[in-house]
């Protein structure tokens, strides 16, 4: 579970975090909003690339802003980016081998974990295939991969079907919803795809301006008045 | 724990079992061109061509540290001829100040220029690109200076162990094993394949992963729980101690230092070459070792001055820059395939085989020694220059 209070991040003039309050429980949560809405900066502030100005944030118990970025890996917290950053050079096994060796998990089980997860994801291609010979969608499925190996307990996933034609999104889909059933973690999927979102995601959160304007059930979310606002503007709702 | 004891079910076609050892031709090719290297080559050519070869040895081992840091991780450093010569003088002063066998010498020497190259690397995890070259220049001139003025050990007395009225200068003494120009070729071939080796070990291990998402983005690699500064100063010591290896293989080839023959520019020729030959391949920096020490004394030896050389690998870098990024190891395969092809085509009567993805560069060298692979690979050319032909 992860407790976000009061998150404000500046950057010079600009507030992309506006005490920012919100809670995420195990299983897989959704947090839309439109453009600039504060997303990505959520983020990596939980990457820890991002220093917040002020608030906290605390994950099973953990206070995470007192992490160093890249031992938050180790702690557990893993993502994704929104331009897919699956290593070309390396194959589809060492791009998952590379999260894994710097994980709790025993390097012992390393083999079997790294295979089981990359066909967890449901990738077909020889493992030691280049990732640079690899297409969208098989690229974006190597970086999932490399934030579910291992013992994550926050996964990140940032636009993770932007690009990808409908039933490839689809494939994804079914890959987000059933990383919950086999873990304690807490998936965050951002998402502008309002169908991924919904059939991924049974509690969503809607940030606006950087501020938390609705959070619940999904289905009732994305009904919200303020919500609909937000991405129609006020016309929507006059009308 | 997502994922992992999941779906091995569902999926049993991907078990471990799918990741094959690589196959033993490689190794056994390798190994046949070392031999050939150690004992068919000082066999037919003169010793001027062996000494040349113990300098290309030496060279490939600096090359190679080059490619490490470019090519592996993305650090440029136009200081690796300074961090040669810090190798080259500690390993003197060891070889004239004790009785410690060479070996042990090349050891002390790699790891002291470890340090010391290590603090070369330091500006490296605050800094990068352009800057990061700028400064590790300006450190390579300032160490050049330093050694100018402290002058290389020609077995005089005191820390500096220079004596500017020595009349009869004793020469850098070599191991006990390889005392002739040709015996300690072939030593200098032994420890440049060792360094191949411990750079190879790296490369594809835990680190050399680290190195493939710091090069390709920092962000990534940090997501990965991977501590930048610490694989950033791993790739810069690794360099730096096989270079210092290398300065103390110089130390016992030359066995006469002078500081004049130690100078900042050699830093930007190093990478320069090292471009050339293939900053993606480790073999890349065998090509570099030949180009920056065989062809001048090819040159010297047609009596052509060697300074063309610097024009040579002026248009030679360009080249790189603009058509070949991976260098001659990769576009040299690739111009001999098409050109066989287009033999082939000229005799056949444009037979086109079946077309298949474009082979990776590193595989493609890998695969030439398989025919299959090696038409494959033409066919994928072929088409390319026929694409080539249909848009002029």
């Amino acid at each position: 579970m992860i407790e976000v209070s009061d998150l404000t991040v500046r950057f010079g003039g600009v507030t992309p975090l506006d005490a920012m309050t919100v809670k995420f429980e195990k299983g897989t949560c959704g947090l839309i909003g439109p453009n600039g809405a504060g997303k990505t900066t959520f983020f990596n502030v939980l990457s820890g690339f991002v220093k917040p100005a002020s608030g906290s944030v605390t994950a099973f118990g953990d206070d995470l802003l007192k992490i160093t970025h890249f031992r938050r890996a180790r702690w557990g917290v893993r993502r994704t980016f929104q331009t897919e950053q699956a290593i070309e050079e390396l194959s589809v096994y060492d791009n998952v081998a590379l999260a894994h060796e710097h994980s709790k998990a025993p390097s012992s089980s390393r083999r079997t974990d790294v295979l089981n997860t990359i066909s967890f994801v449901g990738l077909e291609t020889d493992p030691q295939e280049r990732v640079g010979t690899l297409g969208a969608r098989d690229r974006r499925l190597v970086e999932v991969a490399r934030a579910l190996v291992g013992q994550p307990r926050v996964v990140l996933l940032d636009e993770p079907a932007a690009g990808l034609p409908e039933e490839e999104t689809a494939h994804l889909g079914d890959v987000i919803k059933r990383i919950p059933e086999h873990s304690d973690t807490v998936v965050i999927l951002v998402d502008h795809d309002m169908s991924l979102v919904s059939s991924c995601c049974s509690v969503t959160a809607v940030l606006d301006f950087g501020k938390v304007i609705a959070s619940g059930q999904t289905a009732e979310v994305l009904r919200d008045e303020n919500v609909v606002r937000a991405y129609l503007g006020n016309q929507a709702l006059d009308e | 724990m997502a994922a992992t004891g999941v779906g091995s079910a569902e999926r049993s076609s991907l078990s471990p079992g799918r990741l094959q050892p690589r196959s033993l031709v490689r190794p056994a090719v390798i190994l046949a061109l070392l031999l050939l290297v150690l004992f068919a080559i000082p066999a037919v050519v003169s010793i001027y061509y062996v000494d040349a070869g113990t300098q290309v040895a030496i060279y490939a081992i600096v090359a190679l540290g080059l490619n490490v840091l470019v090519g592996r991780v993305g650090l440029v450093s136009l200081g690796q001829a300074a961090v040669l010569a810090m190798g080259a003088w500690v390993a003197a002063r060891l070889l004239f100040a004790t009785s410690l066998p060479f070996e042990v010498v090349l050891l002390i020497s790699g790891l002291i220029t470890m340090v010391l190259g290590g603090l070369v690397g330091l500006p490296a995890l605050r800094l990068s690109g352009m800057y990061l070259a700028l400064i590790t220049l300006m450190l390579a001139g300032a160490i050049t200076v330093a050694l100018a003025t402290i002058n290389f050990p020609n077995g005089g007395h005191g820390f500096s162990g220079y004596n500017g009225s020595l009349l009869h200068l004793p020469a850098i003494r070599r191991p006990g094993i390889a005392q002739s120009d040709t015996a300690f070729y072939r030593y200098s071939v032994i420890f440049a394949a060792l360094a191949f080796v411990l750079v190879l070990a790296h490369v594809r291990s835990r680190p050399g992963r680290a190195w493939a998402a710091i090069r390709q983005s920092e962000s990534a690699a940090l997501a990965a729980g991977i501590n930048t500064t610490v694989y950033k100063m791993w790739a810069f010591a690794l360099a730096s101690f096989i270079t210092g290896v290398a300065g103390a293989l110089l130390a016992g080839a030359n066995q006469f230092l002078y500081s004049i023959s130690f100078q900042t520019q050699d830093s930007i020729t190093i990478l320069a070459v090292v471009l050339m030959g293939g900053i993606f391949s480790l073999w890349g920096a065998i090509i570099a070792g030949l180009l920056m020490q065989l062809l001048p004394a090819l040159l010297n030896s047609w009596g052509v001055s060697s300074d063309w050389l610097l024009i040579l690998f002026g248009v030679g870098v360009l080249q790189v820059l603009t058509t070949a990024p991976a260098g001659l190891i990769d576009q040299v395969p690739k111009d001999i395939r098409r050109l066989g092809r287009g033999i082939r085509r000229l005799g056949g009567g444009g037979r086109q085989p079946p077309a298949e993805p474009a082979a990776s560069s590193e595989d493609a060298s890998a695969m030439a020694s398989a025919p299959s692979a090696d038409e494959r690979a033409a066919a994928v050319a072929a088409r390319d220059s026929e694409r080539a032909g249909e848009s002029s």
